[in-house]
């Protein structure tokens, strides 16, 4: 639908990934200079000018698999490493966190909003470091070149592409449920109180009018909800209040990450991921993910003793049951791409 | 019914206890997939020679089909993809599935990013297809077809991104569907469009298209469409439109609805109706009842009166229904009189249903 999509999709992930990982390297007791590596390596990977030069084309958006791939090199980007159960976790939990955000969103053009929240806390954990600041810099005056001109009905569009992404994805995240934001069932609470967006009136009113524009009638009816009157409008700018509190980092170090996979609803059998038929769109879809990833420089470990595990779990050995007892159809296939040779054109292989 | 009358009712209404709300929820039909987030995303063809009614939602690239027997014993599922002229061009999503009423026939149109598919009612037969210009590489612009509407005897429009309608030449029967003419008047993409359904041959205008930016346009359908009349937006995009005894009945992003004279462009009433952005609009002919539903989760029912000699227009508020944590993106009535209504929601599985009590 809208091929504008894949770049706010790409940093509002990616945002929410960078999050989780602050938090596991606290949790964890990671020393604070290889944290800091860690983080700053992940976000120069992010908002590496070639990468983003391809992200902003239009196009549509990726399927899951393909981008799982995108958010896997990426989180490999320094010494982290992850296991599978890790970083299927980490992909959980950033993708619930972001349709969270999308299905909340007052209005869609408050999206954007949400992504200069990341984008906000994304700059603060590089603020020591002007070279990676100047590109996270760059990257806000991209976002708001393309998109602050758009309509509210191009927003809604490029909402609707990101909900179609997000279909069916139900996952219970502990720290949604423990809020009272998420159901038992996986579904996000939709409150019917609260402020209107911005733009909008408390519903309640009908104003009737005669032929020659005059007022003639007013009516009042319940509207079946508690709602108050929009709070101001958040900054499109590079600084300013966002107001919109959704993108904003929810976790610390004392509020842990846990996602639960068993015993969803007998819908199970619907939330299976969009692509198990034969994929005849994969090779156009490879080409465009190798080009992608030509521009995304992996990190090799310099040495074996600099490199180190990250757990999103509480214990080595609940990430090897969590490994175990996945549910087949909650597994993300990645695709392997070896970015061979990088001469003139980029030379990839592609096995998945 | 006096104006102060149907007033004090419909307070009273609201007052009353559960077992005398106006409508209850029935048996919800489940479908093969959950629907998704696109304006007017429910369709309804009601059968009555052969006591069935039909419903239509889409998810993604595939619209869910059921038939449901009145009597709530039978129900027979299909399912219909977009059609991928070529298998490496990228998956084509659905916008917009709806059924097309004419006198000989029912069409079933499917809008999609490729093109415009028309099936004979039940989905068994594709009788009609027409692509649209897709570049070779995305552009900025998104390229797809939205709003249907099947106008008097033989026309079936259909909206494009570009702002452009489609009006195909129906014959009533066979496969010999032409493009009878493209009418270039809106600059934003279309977003629904809506034909006179009262049954009036009285009514001049036949067919109100509604674009993103709000703008309205009035139609009459002929071998030549004729422009009547544009009501203008305030750059908010209007998601759902009816045109119903020469009323004009829009629904907002912001959340209001308006009625507006056809022919003219006065405003008869504007009403914040909803706290989100608002899906779906649908009217009983017969009764003059209007559904009104949005990304509040509410579906609200509203009576309208239109009283073309006094040149009034009336709307009052009947009825509330909550459909908890759910983003509604479809609701329809079932039948002429609003006896019925059906609603879909955003990641739901199910067609919900209501009848009155």
């Amino acid at each position: 639908m809208s091929s504008r999509t894949l770049p706010l999709l790409f940093i509002n992930l990616g945002g929410e990934m960078l999050y989780i990982l602050d938090q596991r390297l606290r949790a964890q007791n990671i020393p604070a200079d290889k944290a800091k590596k860690v983080m700053n390596d992940i976000i120069t990977t992010m908002f590496n000018k070639k990468f983003l030069e391809e992200l902003f084309k239009p196009q549509e958006l990726y399927s899951k698999k393909a981008l799982r791939t995108v958010f896997d090199r990426l989180a490999h980007a320094s010494i982290m490493r992850l296991n599978q159960a890790s970083m299927d976790k980490l992909y959980d939990l950033m993708t619930m966190a972001f349709k969270y955000q999308v299905l909340l969103c007052p209005r869609p053009k408050d999206i954007l909003l949400v992504s200069f929240n990341h984008m906000d806390a994304i700059k603060d954990f590089v603020k020591e470091t002007p070279s990676i600041l100047s590109q996270v810099d760059e990257t806000y005056k991209q976002l708001i070149e393309m998109y602050t001109p758009l309509s509210s009905g191009e927003f809604q569009l490029i909402r609707q592409t990101l909900l179609i992404f997000f279909q069916d994805m139900h996952i219970r995240v502990s720290i949604f449920l423990k809020d009272k934001v998420q159901n038992s069932n996986g579904r996000f609470v939709l409150p019917t109180s609260g402020p209107v967006p911005h733009g909008t009136q408390i519903p309640g009113l009908i104003r009737m009018f005669s032929c020659s524009g005059e007022e003639v009638k007013k009516l009042q009816f319940r509207n079946g909800g508690n709602y108050t009157s929009a709070l101001r409008e958040g900054s499109f700018e590079m600084f300013g209040e966002r107001v919109i509190k959704l993108g904003t980092n929810m976790y610390s170090v004392s509020r842990p990450v846990e996602t639960h996979l068993s015993g969803t609803s007998k819908n199970s059998a619907q939330q299976k991921s969009v692509n198990t038929t034969p994929n005849p769109l994969a090779k156009e879809e490879l080409n465009m993910l190798a080009r992608l990833m030509g521009g995304l420089e992996v990190q090799k470990t310099s040495s074996v003793d600099n490199g180190f595990r990250v757990n999103l779990f509480a214990t080595d050995e609940e990430e090897e049951e969590a490994l175990i007892s996945r549910p087949d159809e909650f597994s993300y296939d990645v695709i392997n791409i070896q970015a061979t040779k990088l001469s003139g054109g980029c030379t990839e292989q592609a096995r998945y | 019914m006096t104006f102060h009358a149907k007033v004090e009712l419909s307070l009273w209404l609201q007052r009353t206890r559960d077992d005398l709300k106006m409508y209850h929820k029935e048996k919800s039909i489940q479908i093969k997939s959950s629907a998704s987030a696109l304006y007017n995303n429910l369709s309804v063809l009601r059968i009555a020679p052969r006591n069935l009614t039909y419903f239509s939602v889409v998810h993604a690239n595939m619209v869910n089909m059921v038939s449901a027997s009145w009597d709530g014993l039978n129900y027979s599922h299909r399912q219909l993809q977009s059609k991928e002229p070529n298998v490496t061009t990228s998956s084509s999503l659905i916008m917009q599935a709806a059924w097309c009423v004419l006198p000989y026939r029912e069409i079933l149109v499917l809008t999609s990013q490729k093109g415009i598919q028309m099936y004979e009612s039940d989905g068994s037969i594709m009788v009609y297809w027409h692509a649209l210009d897709t570049p070779e590489t995305p552009t900025a612009q998104a390229v797809f077809a939205r709003g249907i509407a099947a106008v008097r005897d033989k026309y079936i429009c259909v909206g494009i991104s570009s702002g452009s309608v489609l009006v195909f030449d129906v014959p009533s029967k066979g496969s010999n569907i032409t493009l009878s003419e493209v009418l270039e008047e809106h600059k934003e993409s279309i977003t629904d469009m809506a034909s006179e359904c009262s049954g009036s041959l009285e009514c001049i205008a036949d067919l109100v298209s509604a674009d993103d930016s709000g703008n309205l346009s009035v139609w009459k359908s002929g071998e030549d469409f004729q422009l009547l009349n544009k009501i203008p937006g305030f750059d908010m995009s209007c998601s759902s439109v009816k045109l119903w005894k020469g009323t004009v009945v829009a629904g907002y992003g912001t959340g209001q609805i308006r009625l507006y004279e056809a022919i003219t462009g006065i405003i008869h009433a504007e009403i914040n109706a909803h706290a989100r952005w608002i899906y779906s609009l649908d009217i009983a002919p017969f009764s003059g009842l209007l559904l009104s539903a949005a990304e509040d989760s509410l579906v609200r029912v509203w009576h309208l009166t239109v009283t073309p000699e006094t040149n009034s227009v009336e709307i009052v508020h009947m009825y509330n229904e909550c459909v908890t944590d759910t983003q509604i993106c479809g609701a329809k009535f079932c039948d002429g009189d609003g006896y019925a209504f059906a609603v879909t929601g955003y990641d739901l599985s199910e067609i919900i249903r209501y009848t009155q009590a």
